[in-house]
């Protein structure tokens, strides 16, 4: 299993954030992972976003180039993204930020109104969350419980109940992929 | 072997070289290494050292040079534009026969250049940015885990042969987060006992000690002198890494990022049934020419891939010394390697194509440059200006 995931959206939608709780879980599962932000002269508003690879052998070059998974959050990162997909690589799109679909017909596209299932749970902020459940559901890249058991190393100073909206939102993302 | 923990780059390399006894930083803030003196700034006086954000990196390396000639385990870190700005510092405290540890976080150049990684600081490390005939011993990590366990290496290297090592990184390297474990307890430099020529307070009758980068006798002697021991670190120091050398068409050599690139393809060619072999430097100075000579002996091509314009091929030319052909597959001013584009050109290797092999003067091609002047705008320096 090699795993090259993409994570895009918008500064402070928790991409980055997502990203590093991904490698985190595939630590607490036994594999080897990396994580790498774009770390070039973003502004606040502007897109952001990082590369993630879980694997079972060695993790070649930390920089996806060409992901098996991409996860956009907004438009912007839609037409960014999508053309470096591999051939049938899956797609996870934020449908309620993004109106936009993709052009490509070799790719499985699987759209998640994130941010509308995070705003039932109670907080928008938590959007990140329920696509990285979605994500899970999909590639079986890591497990539930092992993501659950990296929210608690990566968010060290999260108060208890927000780890549980957190969980929720994780578990929502893996329920509503069929 | 403790449990793996992610760690980022920069972080396990700070905590690396805390581990490793550093007991001085002295540093000026540079993307893509701010992590490195942010760290120190949080953890080092806790270790029960000093952390100095200097004025600037002419006053670190200077500030390491005074901290090193007391025998305490001393370092800065910068990257490429910062660590020029240094190079006076290091070839004084090359020419003082000083430890300590450099850690260059590379990004694009030349000049200002970009904020992403690249590898075009090799000639500067392994040839000496600074003046004179000195060496540095050069450690290229190739993940988080060699970029936190190679600066205890670096300290024993520096102290064993009382000279300058620098650990040459690269941007990615230092911002990636990777699972990694430390392969040494943490020392503490109190336990090593002084160093037998540092500067310290003199007591009990003991003579004098002084610390001089010029002795004032023969220079030429200092010279030979220290040039005994780069020649014996040739002989027994390189380190290298050897990955289906044992029979291959194709034999790759990289270090840091791009070996890991290398990897990559190296497992690709395995699928099409091509053998490609990978050698990866962990020294880059002293450069282990032998082995890599032995092995171009029994390979068809040598290809060399860097992050660079032709900066490491050189050394593996003299190396390789006619053995087989060698190629290279550049990737310079912060252009990052993959497996396939790395693939594309170990084919035409074989093939005797040229997709994917840089060549500078085919890559000028038909070029043609001429440099014109503009009669009447006047001389240059001419302060009426033209007419």
């Amino acid at each position: 299993m090699y795993q090259g995931i993409r994570i895009a959206g918008f500064g402070g939608q928790g991409v980055v954030s997502a990203g590093i709780l991904l490698a985190q879980a595939g630590v607490e599962d036994k594999k080897n992972a990396s994580w790498l932000p774009s770390y070039g002269p973003e502004m606040r508003g502007g897109t952001a976003n990082c590369s993630v690879v879980v694997t079972d052998g060695e993790v070649y070059t930390p920089i996806v180039s060409a992901p098996d998974t991409v996860i956009v959050m907004n438009e912007p990162s839609l037409p960014k993204f999508e053309p470096l997909l591999k051939k049938g690589g899956v797609l996870i799109l934020n449908s309620s930020l993004i109106n936009s679909r993709p052009t490509r017909t070799d790719i499985q596209t699987v759209c998640v109104p994130c941010n509308q299932i995070a705003e039932d749970l109670g907080m928008a902020r938590i959007a990140n969350l329920v696509a990285l459940g979605a994500f899970i559901k999909i590639t079986g890249a890591v497990s539930l419980q092992s993501v659950a058991d990296a929210m608690k190393k990566v968010y060290k100073r999260a108060k208890p109940e927000m780890l549980e909206l957190n969980k929720k939102a994780l578990q929502a993302g893996y329920d509503f992929v069929k | 072997m403790t449990e793996k923990t992610l760690r980022k780059g920069n972080e396990a390399l700070a905590e690396g070289a805390i581990r490793a006894g550093a007991r001085f930083f002295a540093g000026y803030p540079i993307t893509p290494q701010n992590e490195v003196p942010e760290y120190m700034s949080a953890y080092m006086a806790d270790a029960g050292g000093a952390f100095v954000q200097a004025e600037s990196e002419v006053a670190a390396i200077n500030m390491v040079y005074g901290a090193a000639a007391t025998g305490t385990r001393s370092m800065t870190s910068s990257s490429s534009p910062g660590i020029s700005l240094k190079q006076e510092g290091i070839t004084y405290l090359a020419s003082a026969d000083l430890p300590c540890l450099i850690v260059n976080v590379m990004r694009g150049g030349p000049g200002l250049g970009s904020i992403n990684g690249a590898q075009g600081d090799y000639f500067q490390a392994t040839r000496g940015g600074g003046n004179g005939d000195y060496r540095v011993i050069v450690l290229a990590p190739n993940s988080v885990e060699e970029l936190g366990n190679f600066p205890k290496l670096g300290f024993e290297l520096a102290e064993k042969y009382r000279m300058p090592c620098m650990i040459l990184a690269d941007g990615i390297l230092g911002q990636m987060m990777e699972s990694m474990s430390f392969n040494f307890d943490p020392i503490d430099p109190n336990t090593l006992g002084k160093l037998d020529w540092a500067v310290d307070i003199e007591k009990n009758g003991r003579p004098k000690r002084k610390v001089f980068s010029y002795k004032g006798d023969s220079l030429i002697a200092d010279v030979l002198e220290r040039a005994k021991r780069y020649g014996l670190m040739e002989k027994t120091e390189a380190r290298w890494e050897e990955r289906n050398t044992e029979d291959c068409d194709v034999l790759l050599v990289a270090y840091g990022l791009s070996s890991r690139a290398c990897l990559e393809a190296v497992n690709k060619a395995k699928e099409e049934g091509l053998k490609v072999g990978l050698f990866r430097p962990i020294t880059l100075w002293p450069f282990p020419s032998k082995r890599l000579n032995e092995l171009a002996q029994k390979t068809k091509a040598v290809l060399t891939v860097e992050q660079s314009l032709g900066q490491l091929v050189q050394d593996v030319k003299l190396a390789v010394d006619g053995a087989a052909p060698v190629y290279l597959n550049a990737y310079p001013a912060g252009g990052q390697p993959d497996g396939n584009s790395i693939l594309t050109a170990v084919k035409s290797c074989l093939n005797g194509g040229k997709e994917g092999l840089f060549d500078l003067q085919e890559h000028a091609g038909d070029f043609a440059y001429s440099c014109e002047r503009d009669a009447s705008l006047g001389m240059q320096g001419d302060c009426k200006g033209g007419k």
